[in-house]
């Protein structure tokens, strides 16, 4: 293997080109996601042979075939279960879920909420880009209200599901949400994530300028990029109360939820 | 070797101990809870986990997980349940991840009676889950039965690299019977296959010659792959013709080029029959009473006992019933495995005795529809 960039080891790259449209922003989010994993392998807390990713079925989901970890591109909805059946008979290993938003909140929501409860040892990162976007720009439960998608031709009618107010209220140790137009953060949330027991949650708002951007008059990649980045506000310490995405408006970054509980693990086999 | 008193149930779950389970994930469901819990008070102190997970979907695919962590792990359900797993199936399947589901059937359709038996699923386990493939399904029909098959059922799970069902049922689940265990050295116990390449020529996908990749874990620096899309011998995806025909034709063939290994049956008084039933899993122990009973009377009757349900050991079927007049299939159902036998027996007038009952079909209840026939 030829390597060109520095991170290229972390990649399959004999499976180059990926199959993301120009503009996505999911491949803003893998990079962060390997600087972060890269900083902790040249920091010594662990090795390449000790991560897992898992997804299941989606644009986002597709990350995890490119990737030269320990790798399972399972089905929709359900890269958490099996990110816990790993877990807990291989405890060494980092086990990172990546996902899109109706992978990991709508179709997968119950095993989201659940794994937060347990404060199961996992990090999921869910990439939001208020839409389905494998499928072709169906509504998902992210959609700001008012959209017309594919499948709600008449507008959106249903409000959207703040994932960051959902977690929070579980048992978890870290809750996050970044952005793709301030990836420094995405990957200092990750590192971060990545350097605790029990479970961590990151949604990291993203673009789909291909489907989400048709559906809202934004084709334009550059366009949505920079009318995402007029809405994101940056906090040091936000609160919860903050966290409603209101599309047009403001988005808070930040760190919801930043502690050290033992997770799951410890109370199963013992420090 | 030991013997104990248990039920179904229980030697389901102490065979998996046996067999060298160290995963258990389920969400209760009656019939089938006491497995869960058996396991849950005994397989922590042999060093595995149990875990109760929000619902079965999770259950199964945290087990396929599990599996690819290198445990052998299992779950347990009902019809309820399965119906829930099916597409985690398609994906054990696909992914060739070795695990064992015990299927406990209840009184169906929809949530029927829970505590009570039928064999209303034995098309539903073989056929429920999409796409192409074979599914190694055994149907115990003792409390000992449920001991061994359980173990067979893990061997198979490993040696082929594929889930295996046991299909038990409410009778059979709470049932008390004495059980002969044996532990190894006494009953041998199969361990996946291991890769045998240095990590860089390692493909996660390619067979050996008996159609059985051998199995890299995650954590051991083979960088697998478990693809749910239609892959090569790597893990990659491709869209082709020849790709995808290779891939589902090794599937399916890994287990019809194996059948040898997994097949199992059980015959009585046959040879001489002009009459044979079939029968299996709880119904086939009335069956067994009733070709005594008539063959007391003398009539030449006999029995073919499949335990090995999916696939069907065709050949063995044909051999059993080669000189039998009339053959009944009998079940606790509306009668639907006996398509599966009239397929193969294309020739002989097979006659469908479905009898519902919630426990089992008495040999009296048999003989009523039977004895018009003979
Ligand atoms: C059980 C099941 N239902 C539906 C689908 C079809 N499907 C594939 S991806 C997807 C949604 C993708 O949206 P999201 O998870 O937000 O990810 P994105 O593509 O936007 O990254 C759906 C509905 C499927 N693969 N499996």
């Amino acid at each position: 293997m030829d390597i060109i960039h520095p991170l290229d080891r972390y990649l399959r790259t004999d499976r180059l080109p990926h199959i993301w449209c120009p503009g996505c922003g999911i491949g803003i989010v893998i990079s962060a996601m390997l600087r972060a994993i890269d900083r902790h392998i040249s920091e010594g807390h662990f090795t390449q042979d000790d991560v897992a990713t898992v997804s299941g079925i989606g644009c986002t989901a597709r990350a995890t075939l490119y990737l030269n970890f320990d790798s399972a591109h399972v089905i929709h909805g359900r890269a958490i279960p099996f990110a816990i059946g790993l877990k807990v008979i291989k405890p060494n290993l980092k086990v990172i879920v990546i996902g899109g938003d109706g992978d990991i909140a709508a179709i997968g929501g119950n095993h989201l909420l659940h794994s937060a409860r347990r404060n199961m040892d996992i990090t999921v990162i869910m990439v939001n880009n208020m839409v389905y976007g494998m499928t072709g720009g169906q509504v998902a439960p992210t959609t700001p209200m008012k959209v017309y998608t594919t499948t709600t031709p008449y507008g959106n009618l249903e409000y959207p599901l703040n994932l960051i107010k959902l977690v929070s209220s579980l048992n978890t140790n870290y809750v996050a949400r970044a952005s793709v137009t301030h990836p420094h953060l995405i990957e200092r949330y990750i590192y971060n994530a990545l350097s605790r027991d029990g479970f961590s949650f990151i949604e990291v708002i993203s673009i789909c300028p291909e489907v989400f951007g048709r559906h809202i008059g934004f084709r334009n990649p550059v366009e949505l990029f920079n009318k995402l980045k007029s809405m994101i506000k940056f906090k040091a310490k936000p609160s919860i109360d903050e966290s409603d995405i209101v599309w047009g408006k403001e988005i808070v970054l930040g760190e919801y939820v930043n502690e050290y509980k033992s997770g799951f693990i410890k109370l199963l086999y013992g420090s | 070797m030991r013997l104990e008193y248990l039920t179904g149930n229980h030697a389901i779950a102490e065979a998996a101990i046996i067999a060298g389970l160290k995963f258990y994930a389920g969400y209760p469901i009656t019939p089938s809870t006491e497995i869960f819990e058996y396991l849950a008070s005994k397989l922590p102190t042999k060093g595995g986990v149990v875990l109760q997970f929000e619902d079965e979907i999770a259950s199964i695919n945290a087990v396929i997980g599990a599996s690819w962590a290198g445990a052998k792990a299992m779950t347990a359900t009902s019809g309820p349940g399965f119906s829930l797993m099916v597409e985690a199936l398609s994906l054990a399947i696909m992914t060739e991840t070795p695990l064992v589901l015990a299927y406990v059937m209840r009184a169906g359709p929809s949530t029927g009676i829970a505590t009570k038996a039928g064999q209303y699923d034995v098309m539903q386990v073989r056929w429920a889950a999409h796409g192409n493939y074979e599914l190694v399904v055994y149907a115990p029909w003792s409390v000992q039965e449920c001991l061994d098959l359980t173990i067979k059922a893990f061997n198979v799970s490993e040696m082929l690299r594929v889930p295996v069902i046991l299909l038990s049922d409410a009778t059979l689940a709470h049932i008390w019977e004495r059980v002969v265990i044996r532990e190894p050295p006494e009953v041998s116990i199969v361990n996946r296959k291991k890769p045998k390449v240095p990590r860089d020529k390692y493909k996660p996908y390619e067979p050996e010659e008996d159609l059985v990749p051998p199995m890299a874990c995650f954590g051991e620096g083979y960088r697998v792959l478990v693809e749910s899309l239609t892959h090569d011998e790597r893990g990659y995806y491709k869209a082709t013709n020849e790709v995808q025909r290779r891939l589902v034709w090794r599937l399916v063939n890994k287990v019809l080029k194996n059948k040898h290994l997994i097949s199992d049956s059980a015959t009585y008084l046959v040879d001489d029959a002009d009459y044979v039933l079939i029968a299996y899993g709880s119904t086939a122990r009335s069956a067994y009473a009733l070709i005594r009973e008539l063959r007391s009377k003398g009539i030449k009757v006999g029995l073919y006992r499949p335990k090995l349900l999916w696939p069907l050991d065709e050949e063995m079927l044909i051999n059993s019933t080669i000189k039998a007049k009339k053959v009944f299939v009998v079940e606790n159902n509306v009668g639907v495995y006996v398509r599966e036998i009239s397929r193969v027996l294309r020739n002989k007038e097979v006659i469908s005795i479905p009898i519902i009952d919630i426990e089992v079909p008495t040999p009296d209840e048999i003989f009523e529809v039977m004895k018009e026939w003979i």
